[in-house]
């Protein structure tokens, strides 16, 4: 039997889920050190007896077997969750209460409360994206640190920080509180963070960056399953992560390096995600708000409907460009907006729109500024121009496949 | 507020029937996590108490003998306690009317003040 090879992550964000509701949040350490036990036991049996037709069930009894133990262990010296009380200490509910806690629709609850919980606002971003993919996902430090480009060491401080304010929160966010709504749209705006890590990292070096386009899709899936949070821009951020996420598989050319938006075979676009991307864009249309993730959504839906990058409706997604820089201005929304008014107006008003961005200082350090502005010198034909561009935007490379990209670029200007 | 015992008996019929097999256990114990946690919620726990294996061992009069047991009529034999708080006899056998023992034709949830010593 196959294992898949998210098994263990996404078991072990469920399991700590399960064993954060018995033992109290305060009480995380003691849950992952459970969990730990569980896939150490399974892989010693499985290695002898097999991989167990239901991994995930076997998984699952045998953490609460090992919850029934430390609890009966340890319930004179720690406290366990407040919410259960004593009902921990009496052999009359012991049993039913880990059963409870490990049934389905519990753990979905919980997880949903992790990911509120681990969204806190004294938390900064970074810190809230790695407490999340360490406590949710399953991912370890190494991995968090890969994938948001920090060392390991910065990464183990955020998570244990990250833990000590769960902790001291002594309970887990309550799905019915008042502060609800706000700290929806930080969550939101963590899985997008978290989506776009991914996307904008994934290479063939980085393989694990696509894996985060598909954590920050599961988690964005957790929040539509509970009606609360199922919100239209929630439903607009899930269109648009399934919509980019549908043109991952042609990002890469045959020698696994980024390759142009226009020479990206459209024939690997994941059509099926395409359509659930559209599907979902249909459900956020209710209602009267317009977020930002309705924006974006609707952009990349316009892309996803043009056959060829030719057929794209430019003028379209420059009005949905203006659109989005009324609702949430900033110099990279203002960079994507030149390039399509290059396509629609031609080179020069794009290097118009290029400088008149406000605020564009801040892409000083963003190799994909003068990389546009290249592009569109290369297409008026002013190839020194192009050349001193690529070359600023080379300098300005932050990884191999960026790296790669513009040197090809370059070379094109020189042709 | 003042303290009672809840002692719960049930033949071993009634317990067969209501736990014999994986989903009838299964469903008794969310009863009793139920009930529990509800009293637990109103404060009414003093002791949750724990269920009792049904023989064990008796220690009998000056002579200390001890021997298994207790053999007892089944309709006697004491399966598990709980200390209650309640304002009084009638508060305290009114939340008993809840417990999961009752769901048998012998089930019975015994009350009985506890004793306050004087001195």
């Amino acid at each position: 039997m196959q294992l898949d090879e998210h098994l263990f992550r996404r078991e072990a964000g469920r399991m700590v889920a399960a064993l954060t509701r018995l033992f109290g949040v305060q009480n995380l350490a003691l849950a992952e050190d459970v969990v730990q036990d569980a896939f150490c036991r399974a892989l010693e049996v499985w290695k002898m007896r097999g991989v167990p037709e239901n991994p995930s069930a076997w998984l699952m009894a045998t953490a609460k077997h090992r919850a029934l133990d430390v609890v009966r262990r340890e319930r004179t010296s720690r406290t366990f969750a407040p919410e259960l009380g004593r009902l921990l200490e009496t052999e009359w509910t012991l049993a039913p209460a880990v059963e409870e806690a490990f049934a389905t629709e519990t753990i979905r609850d919980e997880q949903l409360r992790m990911m509120f919980s681990c969204c806190h606002p004294r938390l900064p971003e970074e810190a809230q994206l790695a407490l999340i993919l360490n406590v949710l996902g399953g991912f370890g430090a190494a991995e968090i640190a890969d994938m948001l480009l920090r060392g390991r060491a910065a990464i183990e401080k955020r998570i244990a920080r990250g833990k000590k304010v769960l902790a001291g929160g002594k309970r887990l966010f309550d799905l019915g509180d008042a502060e609800f709504a706000a700290r929806l749209e930080t969550v939101q705006r963590a899985l997008y963070l978290l989506f776009s890590e991914g996307y904008h990292g994934a290479s063939a070096e980085a393989p694990v960056r696509a894996e985060l386009c598909e954590e920050a899709i599961r988690l964005a899936a957790m929040l539509r399953a509970h009606p609360p949070s199922a919100t239209p821009a929630t439903h607009a951020l899930a269109a648009l992560m399934c919509l980019h996420a549908a043109r991952l598989p042609a990002r890469l050319d045959a020698a696994g390096d980024l390759s142009a938006f226009e020479d990206q075979d459209r024939a690997r676009w994941d059509r099926a995600r395409v359509a659930e991307g559209l599907a979902l864009l249909e459900q956020s249309a209710a209602g009267t708000t317009v977020s930002a993730y309705h924006v974006e959504a609707a952009i990349a839906a316009a892309h996803a409907a043009a056959p060829r990058v030719g057929a794209t409706d430019w003028r379209e997604i420059v009005s949905l460009y203006d659109r989005l820089l009324a609702i949430a201005p900033s110099p990279v929304v203002a960079l994507n907006r030149a390039i399509a008014v290059g396509e629609r107006d031609g080179p020069a008003a794009g290097i118009a729109a290029l400088d008149g961005i406000a605020d564009r200082d801040r892409l000083a350090r963003y190799p994909f500024y003068p990389a546009a502005r290249g592009e569109l010198e290369l297409r008026r034909g002013e190839r020194t121009a192009a050349h001193a561009a690529f070359a600023d935007a080379l300098a300005l490379a932050r990884n191999g496949a960026e790296r790669r990209f513009l040197e090809k670029r370059l070379r094109a200007c020189t042709l | 507020m003042s303290e009672f015992i809840y002692l719960y008996r049930a033949t071993e019929s009634d317990r067969k029937a209501n736990m014999g097999t994986p989903e009838l256990a299964q469903k008794s114990m969310q009863a009793w996590l139920g009930w529990m946690r509800d009293l637990e919620q109103k404060g009414h726990i003093k002791n949750p108490g724990q269920p009792l294996e049904v023989t064990g061992a008796v220690v009998r009069g000056s002579q200390k003998v001890v021997t298994d047991g207790p053999f007892v009529e089944a309709k006697d034999l004491v399966l598990g306690y709980t200390v209650i708080q309640a304002r009084d006899l009638k508060e305290a056998a009114e939340l008993a009317k809840g417990c999961p023992i009752l769901a048998g034709p012998s089930g019975t949830v015994e009350i009985r003040p506890v004793l306050q010593g004087a001195m």
